[in-house]
C-alpha cells in the first residue's frame, strides 16, 4: 500500500519571529501587546521570514521592525508608505508590513499614506494609533480629542483630529479594519485578514501610551464597559453587541445614521438590525464614523478587493534586470553616415 | 526694379551660421527648430541648438514674455556653441522682434511676418509704433513677408479653420529658411506624415505650407540683400550620426548602465521642469525592463527609488534642483543605510522656483555639500548632450560598486540643446555586474569590501541574511543600532573615506587643449564646455598660452586636480552661478583660483569668455 506523505508542513512558534535586539519601549507600552500578536499572526501563517519586510517611518511605533526577525528597514519621519511602494515595485513577491504611528502616517506622511491607499499598493499598513506623540515627549497629535493638553498645548488643543478609519475610506483604501492593542484573540485575526487581502489594507489598531496618554481608549476598551462600547463586526452576520448581545445597530427611520435598537425575543432581524456587508463601503463609512456614546467600531470594516497597483506596473515577480539591445535603442528615429 | 532675382546670385557660402526662430509659445517654434535642425544635419553640418522658451505654457498671445524661440548653430567646422550672434532672426510677431534683436549680428537678416506687425500687436510688444518703420532697424536686413495670409492661401484648398490654417504658419517660415540654405525638404514631409497619420488633412496642409514658403523663396523678387546661402558639410569622423539632446542620452545612458550592472530599473519621479522629459522617455523605455512610477511628490519619488534599492533593483530620481531640496532627508537616509541610488538634478535658475525654464549651474554647493551631518556622496556632471549617456552609465557605475548615492548634474540647457553624436557601439562597453551577497557566513548588512569600503548588498528575498536596517547610526561589527561614541566617529570616517576612494576608481584629470603647465587654465564644469572650448581654442589660435580643463567628477575630484592647477600661474573658473567650484577649488587646494559668473539664464557667449581670459592673463579682474 502506497503512504500519500503529506506536504511538509513548516511549523513555526512566534517567538521565531522575534529578533535579538532588546525591545526598548517604555514597560506596559501597548506596543508589546501589538509585537506579540504580530509575531503569533506570522507563525499562524507560517510566513517566510526571508520574504517579509517590516518597512517603519519614525516614532516609538516605528521602532518595530528592529524587533521581527525578518528583513526591516527603518526608513524617515512620514515616509515609509513610498519607500514600501518601491519596496513593492523591485519585487511584488515580498511579504510588506508598513509601520507607523498617528503622528508618522497622518500628519507628516498623510500625503503618502492617501497615495498608498487610493494606488492600492499590496501592502499591510499598519496604523499605531495613540493619540498622541511618544518619542518627542508627549505633545498633542492629528487624531487628539479637542481639548488635549500637551506641552505643545499647555490650554488644551484647539483642532478637530481626523479619523484614520475615515480617512482610509476616503482614499479609496479598499481594506480598512480595526483592532485593540491588548485585544489578542481579535487583533491577530485582524492582522491575518489583512495580510490575505491582495492590494493595500489598512489597519488602525488603538494603542495605549502609558507615558503620555495613558487610558485614551478606557471608555471603549476597558474590561468592564468593553462589551457595551464596542461592536465587534463579522461579514455576514448582524450588526449586533452588548454583554447579553441584546442590542443592534439599525439605520434611523427617515436619516442616513446608525442608531442603537433594542433586541426584543424576535431578534435582530425583527428589529430591522442590519447584518455586515464589507463589501458596502457605505456601511463601513457610517460604522467607521461610530463615537461614544454609541459603539465604536472594530473589526474589518471594509473589504472590497481590486487589482493591485504594482501587479499591474510590473506582475507577480521580481523586476527583471534591464534587457534589450541598447544599439538598437539609440539607433531608434533619423540617423545618417557620413563617410 | 526693386531688388533684384536671387536665382542670378550663386549661393554665398559661409562657414556657419546662427539662425533663431522665435514666435508665440503656441507658434510652433520649438518644433520648426528641430526639424531644420534634423535636415541640417543630414545635409552633413555640425551643429548645435539652443531652445529658449518661457514657463507659461500659452502665455498671452503676442506678449514679450509668451516669446519661444529655438536657436541653432551650424557649420562646416566643429561647433561648440549654440553661437553668440544671430545671422537669420525670423520673427513671428513684434514681441519675438523686440526680445531677440539685442542678439543679432550687425546686418543681421530679420525676417517678419507683417500679417502679425500691425497696431493691436505692437501695443502688446509695448512698441510705441511700427519699428519696421522708424529706422530703430536700419542696422539690419529686413524681409518683410506676409507670411499669415500667404499661408491662408496655400493651405485654401485643404478645407481648414482659419485658425487650423493659421497653424501651418511655421512651416511656411521653416519652407523660406530650407530654401535660403538649400536644405531638402523632405525629412520634414516625413515627419508631418507620421504626426499627422491620423489626420491627412492637417498634413497635408502643413506640407503645403512647406512647399510654398519654399516656392516663394524661389520666385519672388526679394529685396536687396536678401540671397541663398551655403553651409557645406562639415569634416566629421566617418560614422553613424543621430541628433541628441541631453534627455535622451541620459535616459539611454542609464538603461545601459543597468543593463552594464545586470540590475533591473526602478525610475521614480514627480514632474519637474526642466527635468519631466527624463521620466516621458523612461517611461517609454518600458520594454527593456524600465519601470517608471510617477510618485505624489519629490519626497516619495526619491523613498520609492531607495526602497526599490533596498529590494534589489536600481533605484533612480530625478529632479530639479527645489525638488532636490525636497529630497535631501530622504539623500541622507540612502547615505546612513549605504543603499545605490542615482539622482538626476537638471539644475535651473534658483532660488525658489527662480527661472524654471532658464539654465544655471547653481546647485554644485547643494549637490556636494547640502545635507545635515557629515553625508558624502558622490557628484559628477555631464558637460554636453551627448555626455549626458557616459555620464549616466558612470553614475550607475559608482553607485553601485560603492552602494552610494551619486549625484548627476546636468542643466536645463543641456536638458533640451541638442547636437549630433557619433552613436558608440555598446559592446564597447565594460560590464560591471552587480552580485548580490548570498552566505549567511559570518554575514552582517555592514560587512565592507576592503578596497571600495562598500558594504555588501543583501535584498530581502534571501535567505539567512534577514537583517533589519535604517537611518540610526550602526554599530561598525554588527549593523545593529549604536549610539557609541567612538563607534560613531568610525562610521562617520568610513562613509567619508568610502567616497573619497572613489578618487583612485577615476581617470586622472587631463587638459583639454593646451599644456599641462602654463600662464592660465580656464577650468570649468557641465555644460559650459562648448563655449569655454570655442573661446579657449581662438585665444590658442591667437598665440595666448591658454590651457582648458574641464571636469566630470566634481566629488570627490580627480586624484591629481591639485597638483594639475597648481602648474598654472592663473586659473580661471568661468560658471553659470555666482562662484560655487571656485570656491571648492580653494577650500580643497588653497589655490587662489579666479571666478566668473554669469547667472542670467542664459548660457555663455564666447566673446564673453575671450574678453574675461584676456583679463586674466593680463592680471585684471575678469
Amino acid at each position: 500500500m502506497n503512504v500519500v506523505t503529506p506536504p511538509e508542513k513548516l511549523e513555526r512558534k512566534a517567538k521565531d519571529y522575534a529578533s535579538d535586539q532588546e525591545v526598548r519601549w517604555c514597560p506596559g507600552c501597548g506596543d508589546y501587546a501589538i509585537l506579540k500578536a504580530m509575531q503569533k499572526t506570522c507563525a499562524d501563517l507560517a510566513l517566510r521570514p526571508e520574504n517579509t519586510v517590516f518597512v517603519s517611518g519614525i516614532g516609538c511605533a516605528a521602532r518595530f521592525p528592529y524587533y521581527m526577525s525578518t528583513y526591516g528597514f527603518h526608513t524617515i519621519h512620514g515616509r515609509a508608505p513610498a519607500v514600501a511602494t518601491g519596496v513593492k515595485l523591485a519585487n511584488p513577491e515580498l511579504d510588506v508590513w508598513v509601520i507607523g504611528g498617528d503622528g508618522d502616517m497622518l500628519s507628516i506622511g498623510g500625503n503618502h499614506l492617501l497615495h498608498v491607499l487610493r494606488r492600492n499598493v499590496d501592502l499591510n499598513v499598519l496604523l499605531f494609533n495613540n493619540e498622541i506623540y511618544g518619542l518627542t515627549k508627549g505633545q498633542y497629535s492629528p487624531t487628539s480629542r479637542i481639548g488635549t493638553r500637551s506641552p505643545s498645548t499647555p490650554g488644551g488643543s484647539l483642532d478637530a483630529p481626523v479619523s484614520a478609519a475615515l480617512f482610509a475610506l476616503g482614499s479609496g483604501a479598499r481594506f480598512v479594519a480595526r483592532a485593540v492593542d491588548t485585544q489578542q484573540k481579535q487583533l491577530p485575526e485582524v492582522l491575518k485578514r489583512a495580510h490575505g487581502h491582495r492590494g493595500a489594507s489598512f489597519v488602525e489598531i488603538f494603542q495605549n501610551c502609558i507615558v503620555y496618554n495613558d487610558g485614551a481608549f478606557e471608555h471603549f476598551t476597558a474590561r468592564d464597559v468593553v462589551e457595551e462600547m464596542q461592536i465587534y463586526v463579522e461579514h455576514g452576520r448582524p450588526l449586533v453587541f452588548g454583554k447579553n448581545r441584546d442590542k443592534g445597530l439599525r439605520l434611523k427611520p427617515g436619516s442616513i445614521a446608525l442608531e442603537v435598537v433594542e433586541l426584543g425575543a424576535e431578534g435582530p432581524e425583527a428589529a430591522g438590525v442590519l447584518v455586515h456587508d464589507e463589501t458596502d463601503r457605505m456601511l463601513a463609512t457610517l460604522l467607521a464614523g461610530l463615537q461614544p456614546p454609541l459603539p465604536v467600531a472594530i473589526g474589518v470594516l471594509y473589504c472590497d478587493p481590486a487589482e493591485s497597483y504594482e501587479h499591474q506596473v510590473v506582475g507577480e515577480q521580481m523586476a527583471a534586470a534591464v534587457e534589450g539591445d541598447i544599439d538598437a535603442l539609440l539607433r531608434r528615429g533619423h540617423t545618417w553616415t557620413v563617410e | 526694379m526693386e531688388g533684384t532675382s536671387v536665382l542670378a546670385q550663386p549661393r554665398q557660402e559661409m562657414e556657419s551660421a546662427v539662425v533663431r526662430f522665435a514666435g508665440d509659445s503656441g507658434d510652433g517654434m520649438q518644433l520648426t527648430g528641430s526639424q531644420f535642425t534634423l535636415a541640417t544635419a543630414l545635409a552633413g553640418n555640425d551643429l548645435a541648438t539652443f531652445p529658449d522658451f518661457p514657463a507659461e505654457i500659452r502665455a498671452p498671445v503676442g506678449t514679450t514674455y509668451g516669446v519661444s524661440a529655438f536657436q541653432i548653430n551650424f557649420g562646416a567646422r566643429t561647433i561648440r556653441t549654440a553661437g553668440d550672434a544671430v545671422d537669420v532672426l525670423v520673427a513671428m510677431n513684434p514681441a519675438a522682434l523686440k526680445v531677440n534683436r539685442s542678439d543679432l549680428k550687425p546686418g543681421a537678416l530679420i525676417i517678419v511676418d507683417t500679417g502679425a506687425f500691425n497696431a493691436k500687436n505692437f501695443a502688446k510688444a509695448h512698441y510705441a509704433a511700427d519699428p519696421l518703420e522708424d529706422g530703430s532697424l536700419d542696422a539690419y536686413r529686413i524681409l518683410r513677408v506676409d507670411m499669415s495670409s500667404a499661408t491662408e492661401k496655400a493651405v485654401e484648398s485643404h478645407g481648414l479653420t482659419k485658425k487650423e490654417a493659421l497653424r501651418c504658419k511655421n512651416m511656411w517660415a521653416l519652407g523660406l529658411i530650407y530654401w535660403m540654405f538649400g536644405r531638402d525638404r523632405q525629412s520634414t514631409v516625413d515627419w508631418l506624415e507620421t504626426k499627422f497619420g491620423k489626420t491627412p488633412q492637417i498634413a497635408n496642409a502643413n506640407i503645403a505650407a512647406l512647399n510654398a514658403g519654399h516656392a516663394y523663396g524661389e520666385t519672388a523678387e526679394l529685396p536687396t540683400g536678401v540671397r541663398t546661402y551655403s553651409v557645406p558639410a562639415a569634416k566629421l569622423p566617418a560614422g553613424l550620426y543621430r541628433n541628441v539632446t541631453g534627455a535622451e542620452a541620459l535616459a539611454w545612458g542609464l538603461v545601459a548602465g543597468c543593463k552594464l550592472a545586470g540590475l533591473p530599473m526602478t525610475f521614480c519621479s514627480y514632474p519637474i521642469t526642466p527635468a519631466s522629459q527624463l521620466l516621458h522617455l523612461l517611461a517609454g523605455a518600458k520594454s527593456y525592463g524600465v519601470t517608471t512610477f510617477q510618485a505624489e511628490d519629490e519626497i516619495a519619488a526619491i523613498c520609492a527609488a531607495i526602497g526599490a534599492s533596498y529590494a534589489g533593483a536600481l533605484g533612480i530620481t530625478s529632479s530639479s534642483g527645489p525638488g532636490i531640496a525636497l529630497k535631501t532627508e530622504a539623500l541622507g537616509l540612502a547615505i546612513s543605510v549605504e543603499l545605490p541610488l542615482v539622482v538626476v538634478n537638471s539644475q535651473r535658475g534658483g532660488p525658489s522656483t527662480g527661472l524654471p525654464t532658464k539654465t544655471e549651474q547653481s546647485d554644485l554647493f547643494q549637490a556636494v555639500y547640502g545635507r545635515n551631518g557629515d553625508a558624502p556622496l558622490a557628484v559628477i556632471a555631464s558637460r554636453s548632450p551627448h555626455d549626458c549617456f557616459e555620464v549616466a552609465i558612470e553614475a550607475v557605475r559608482l553607485a553601485t560598486t560603492y552602494m552610494t548615492p551619486v549625484m548627476l548634474l546636468t542643466d536645463g540647457y543641456l536638458a533640451n540643446a541638442s547636437e549630433p553624436w557619433q552613436l558608440p557601439s555598446f559592446a564597447d562597453y565594460q560590464p560591471f555586474p552587480v552580485a548580490f551577497h548570498s552566505d549567511p557566513e559570518g554575514f552582517h548588512p555592514f560587512r565592507r569590501d576592503p578596497e571600495t569600503l562598500a558594504r555588501v548588498w543583501a535584498k530581502p528575498g534571501t535567505p539567512g541574511l534577514m537583517h533589519r536596517i535604517g537611518g540610526i547610526e550602526k554599530d561598525y561589527d554588527s549593523g545593529n543600532i549604536s549610539y557609541d561614541p567612538a563607534n560613531h566617529q568610525r562610521m562617520t570616517d568610513t562613509r567619508a573615506a568610502k567616497i573619497a576612494g572613489i578618487a583612485r576608481d577615476i581617470p586622472a584629470q587631463g587638459v583639454e587643449q593646451g599644456s599641462e603647465r602654463g600662464r592660465l587654465a580656464v577650468v570649468g564644469w557641465g555644460s559650459t564646455y562648448g563655449p569655454i572650448s570655442r573661446a579657449v581654442a581662438n585665444l590658442r589660435n591667437a598665440g595666448e598660452d591658454v590651457s582648458q580643463v574641464h571636469l566630470r567628477h566634481i566629488w570627490p575630484l580627480p586624484a591629481n586636480l591639485g597638483e594639475l592647477l597648481a602648474g598654472y600661474d592663473t586659473v580661471l573658473v568661468p560658471e553659470m552661478n555666482n562662484g560655487q567650484l571656485v570656491k571648492l577649488l580653494r577650500a580643497e587646494y588653497l589655490l587662489p583660483a579666479v571666478g566668473l559668473s554669469k547667472v542670467s539664464g542664459k548660457p555663455f557667449k564666447i566673446a564673453e569668455l575671450e574678453t574675461a581670459i584676456h583679463a586674466a592673463l593680463e592680471g585684471r579682474e575678469p
